[in-house]
């Protein structure tokens, strides 16, 4: 059973044993937009938390999506190439962005639960 | 920050809204950018643009002061013509782009930019200081209805706009001012109303199942692909008009002189060349490229830089705007992403088909 966490940045963690699978939330593609295009990692790219790791990119601009953990990336979403709307229609399942595996689990414990996150939303 | 006439509609219909030349502006609404963007060029879309500025030139020397501040003849102009044009600096650079049009013998209305209102109505108040005309900024309401059936919309709503072709105008009632005109390459029009009438012009024209709102977001990708200029982005006091590729607005006769600010500046500029010019650019991959990025050849010498950029919903894929040395190859373009390469090729404007009516 994965656990799920919530960064301040907007974006989900599923934490399954070592590994980590990472998008970003469903209250963040809604902020926004169409999305056009994601620029994704190269896998086997060692990320640290807060660092730029992936470009999402809507009509009218350009966003960073940020590692939420350090760790290495081990796959990214291949479906993202010829669909990237699939994170504006299942951010947080079909239109997940990478696979990492987890470098420090302590880092999790400052993240958030689902009820954290929607009360941080609103 | 200020707010339009129709931001609580805005807010109703479920508006992101974000900060826009000083005003709340509507970004998109829940149909998204995508959706509205082709719902306007399929159907009609209604924007709100009453942050745009209104200025109304009156007075016997009216045709003179536009004269003097717009590189054109207002005194040949016909009534209800709208004309495409400039306020010029002594360098011939852009003050703002704006559209003139003439609604009586001395009366003609000017439509510019927001970003440009304070600049714009102080360089025209100054000029008007030596001739005898009025300035007034008029408060009013803005919308533009675009789109294949926006006439039919309109005509539908009770104003009949069926004898307007592009690029003129009408004032059906006192304090109304409705010209075919746009931004974003479909056939359309822009109406001016009373502030007190606008919320219910608008609502009443969105009862019609043809109108979508339409934000900010699809605005600049629906003029992006018309290959239309955004003034800050596209355009700046740097820059003249013959650079921006937008000569065509200028008479011939005006090109090696006249009455207007800047004259003697664009007559000697014109004469030695540009140095710079504007192309469309699409990238040949599916990475959209933005404003700011820099241009360089196969050899890495910069060339320029993007002034707009984005994705074309109706293209299907990224587009730019570019302003690039005059003497560039055409070929072997590259622009900087994240510091990735990205080839870019230069292609007619515009993106997507103008469908004026004519």
């Amino acid at each position: 059973m994965a656990t799920v966490y919530y960064t301040d940045e907007h974006e989900w963690i599923s934490v399954e044993g070592d590994t980590a699978t990472v998008g970003i939330t469903n209250y963040a593609q809604e902020q926004l937009g169409d999305l056009v295009f994601v620029e994704l990692p190269d896998v086997g790219r060692t990320i640290s938390k807060g660092e730029e790791t992936v470009v999402v990119e809507s009509v009218k601009a350009a966003s960073d999506v940020y590692a939420p953990i350090d760790g290495e990336v081990t796959g990214v979403n291949e479906s993202l190439g010829s669909d990237p709307a699939l994170v504006n229609t299942a951010a947080e399942g079909d239109g997940w962005l990478f696979k990492m595996k987890i470098g420090d689990p302590s880092q999790l414990e400052g993240l958030m639960d689902k009820a954290a996150y929607d009360a941080m939303v609103g | 920050m200020k707010k339009t006439p129709l931001h609580e509609l805005h807010a109703e219909s479920g508006s992101k809204f974000g900060p826009f030349a000083g005003y709340d502006m509507p970004l998109f609404y829940p149909l998204g950018i995508m959706k509205e963007h082709q719902h306007t060029r399929g159907h009609a879309g209604l924007f709100d643009i009453s942050h745009m500025v209104h200025i109304d030139v009156s007075g016997p020397q009216a045709a003179d002061l536009i004269a003097r501040a717009s590189p054109f003849d207002p005194a040949s102009q016909d009534q209800g013509s709208c004309k495409y044009t400039f306020f010029l600096n002594e360098n011939a650079g852009i003050i703002d782009d704006l559209i003139v049009t003439r609604l009586g013998d001395a009366r003609f209305r000017i439509v510019a930019n927001a970003g440009c209102a304070e600049k714009d109505i102080a360089h025209i108040s100054k000029l008007a200081e030596e001739y005898d005309a009025d300035i007034e900024v008029l408060e009013c309401g803005f919308v533009a209805l675009q789109g294949p059936e926006a006439e039919k919309v309109l005509c539908d709503a009770g104003i009949d706009v069926s004898q307007l072709v592009f690029m003129t105008a009408m004032e059906p009632e006192s304090g109304w001012f409705v010209s075919r005109t746009g931004y974003t390459g479909e056939d359309g029009f822009e109406i001016a109303l009373p502030v007190a009438e606008t919320e219910a012009f608008a609502r009443k024209l969105l009862s019609d199942e043809r109108v979508e709102l339409i934000g900010l977001g699809a605005r600049d990708s629906l003029r992006l692909e018309a290959g239309l200029s955004l003034y800050g982005q596209d355009l700046d006091e740097e820059t003249s008009p013959h650079e921006a590729g937008l000569i065509w607005a200028i008479p011939k006769e005006l090109r090696s002189g006249g009455a207007y600010l800047g004259a003697d500046a664009f007559a000697r500029k014109f004469a030695e060349g540009r140095k710079r010019k504007r192309v469309g650019l699409k990238p040949k991959e599916a990475k959209p490229v933005r404003a700011g990025a820099t241009l360089a050849d196969s050899e890495g010498n910069e060339i320029g830089s993007i002034t707009s950029g984005g994705f074309g919903p109706t293209v299907g894929g990224p587009v730019a705007l570019g302003m690039i040395s005059a003497d560039a190859g055409e070929n072997g373009i590259f622009a900087d992403v994240r510091g990735k390469q990205v080839e870019m090729e230069i292609v007619p404007l515009p993106f997507a088909p103008h469908h004026y009516k004519k």
